[in-house]
């Protein structure tokens, strides 16, 4: 995680709570959390800056994509800005480039190096048909076809076993 | 699952068994997993989420691991069950109090839990006593793989498992080490401890997790980062520092009772004395008094007391426990009176300090 005042290495975590609604969570490096404490009134109007210019990409990258609305769970960029919750799965590639300078913010990275799923390769075609007939369950349902939605059922559970 | 008999033993994370028992409590690992296909447990319909949690119990129940689970739905339980299983560190706080269809599969030896519809659609946790990081690693990254034969994960090439909140993705692991540091909380170094942690990305928490406070001198480090780390540098991380903690409350305690043995000694035998004389506890005063009695069994600075009897009682006499081992639903106050008759009944068969 980096500074939101410089760009070294967050190492101070501050819960800035403004009001009771209100909770402020500030991350410094050392240098900059000593200044930040000393001078409490004066530094708590600079940090508001800094942390809109610490996440100038992500405003940037918001302005552009606010129109964009996940086609699967209805969620616009927004809406994570205010939960800090993702909708579905599919997010992470819809708010792909918006995600990005908040994952290296919380990581310092943006690329797993880690385990990955036995059958990942095999599964991958079989993932997106599923997630497809998923979608068109919720469709038929909705419009009450319960034969129709049976059938797509029957092909998920056969998909998902193989 | 019959939560009375459960309420009778200590569970696994408080055994005070294992390597390093005397400061680390216990090792703790939990993996965040999602459902390829359904939307988040924030943003899903009570009918998705019944749909997810059919699906998962299904699953869970017919796998082949070498543990059997049973699945608890929440929403059969009631506000004690519920707080009987926080308290016993089976599931989150965070689980007990969402709604709508969700639950937890527990495994038959109570070191592994498997929560549905919590945050993630999956959250599997895998508990040990002591020290053992490596040993509970490789028992969830197995139960993952089993799991994974039967259900389709939501996995992104470049960034890992997918979670709802992105402080999770990649590996979705966190690993956690449950200390009890009374002599560094007790002389102030603490803070010290945690601003080197924080410069390695490791974070601290309380004993009931995310927010939870600092109680009993009880103290959780666990990794921040999720992405761009493997699962193995990560553990390697909380590895090497963990020793380097251990003997930094070693030396804090030895340093104590060498230049203020006497005020410690006084302190442990007052904590003692409270506990098995007073007419009425709260639960914040009982975790911090039989803090200084289990420091004092390990410091030998108490005699007779048997260390097992200790780490029971921290957790039987938390609210939920301790209404489950009395039979009835007890108010604030009622609590209070219950909790000292237990403790004096406990202690007092059990101990003397030594003159």
């Amino acid at each position: 995680m980096k500074c939101h005042k410089c760009s070294k290495v967050a190492t101070m975590h501050i819960t800035e709570i403004v009001s009771k609604d209100n909770v402020q969570e500030c991350h410094f490096c050392e240098e900059c959390a000593q200044k930040y404490l000393q001078e409490e009134s004066f530094d708590k109007e600079v940090l508001e800056v800094n942390l809109e210019l610490s996440s100038a990409k992500i405003t940037e990258n918001l302005a552009s994509s606010t129109a964009v609305v996940c086609e699967s769970c209805a969620m616009q960029f927004t809406d994570f800005r205010n939960s800090g919750r993702l909708g579905c799965p599919h997010d992470y590639t819809v708010f792909h480039d918006e995600l990005l300078p908040y994952l290296e913010n919380i990581h310092g990275e943006t690329k797993h190096c880690g385990k990955f799923p036995t059958r990942y390769g095999a599964n991958k075609d079989i993932q997106k048909e599923i997630d497809l007939l998923r979608k068109q369950l919720q469709v038929v349902i909705e419009k009450e076809k319960y034969e129709e939605a049976a059938s797509i059922r029957d092909k998920i559970r056969f998909l998902d076993n193989q | 699952m019959n939560f009375d008999l459960l309420s009778k033993s200590s569970g696994e994370w408080l055994k005070g068994s294992g390597v390093e028992s005397d400061i680390v409590i216990s090792s703790r690992i939990r993996l965040a997993r999602n459902l390829a296909g359904f939307p988040f447990p924030n943003r899903a319909s009570n009918f998705q989420k019944a749909e997810i949690e059919t699906l998962l119990k299904d699953r869970i129940q017919t796998l082949e691991f070498e543990q059997k689970f049973e699945y608890v739905s929440l929403t059969a339980l009631n506000t004690l069950d519920r707080q009987f299983l926080v308290e016993r560190q089976l599931i989150s706080r965070e689980l007990a109090a969402n709604e709508g269809p969700r639950g937890v599969a527990l495994g038959n030896l109570e070191s592994l839990s498997l929560m549905v519809n919590e945050e993630d659609h999956l959250r599997l946790q895998v508990m040990r006593s002591g020290f053992s990081l490596e040993s509970a690693w490789e028992t969830i990254n197995k139960l993952d793989d089993f799991l994974e034969k039967k259900v389709s994960y939501a996995f992104h090439e470049e960034f890992g498992y997918l979670t709802a909140c992105p402080t999770n993705v990649g590996t979705g692991m966190r690993a956690s080490v449950m200390l009890h540091l009374p002599a560094l909380d007790f002389t102030k170094q603490i803070d010290k401890v945690f601003r080197a942690l924080q410069r390695i990305n490791l974070t601290h928490r309380g004993l009931y997790g995310e927010g939870s406070r600092f109680s009993g001198h009880f103290f959780q480090i666990s990794n921040q980062v999720t992405l761009g780390k493997s699962e193995n540098t990560i553990l390697n991380e909380i590895y090497s520092v963990i020793p380097q903690i251990i003997d930094y409350e070693r030396q804090a305690r030895n340093a104590w009772k060498k230049d203020n043995g006497q005020i410690l000694q006084d302190r442990i035998s007052r904590a003692f004395g409270t506990l098995s004389s007073a007419t009425m506890m709260t639960s914040d005063e009982t975790m911090e008094l039989l803090s200084y009695v289990r420091l004092g069994i390990h410091m030998k600075m108490i005699e007779d007391v048997d260390i097992n009897t200790v780490n029971e009682l921290f957790i039987q006499t938390q609210p939920a426990h301790l209404q489950k081992l009395m039979g009835s639903t007890l108010d604030g106050e009622e609590r209070n009176t219950a909790r000292a008759k237990f403790l004096r009944s406990k202690l007092r068969s059990s101990g003397s300090t030594p003159n």
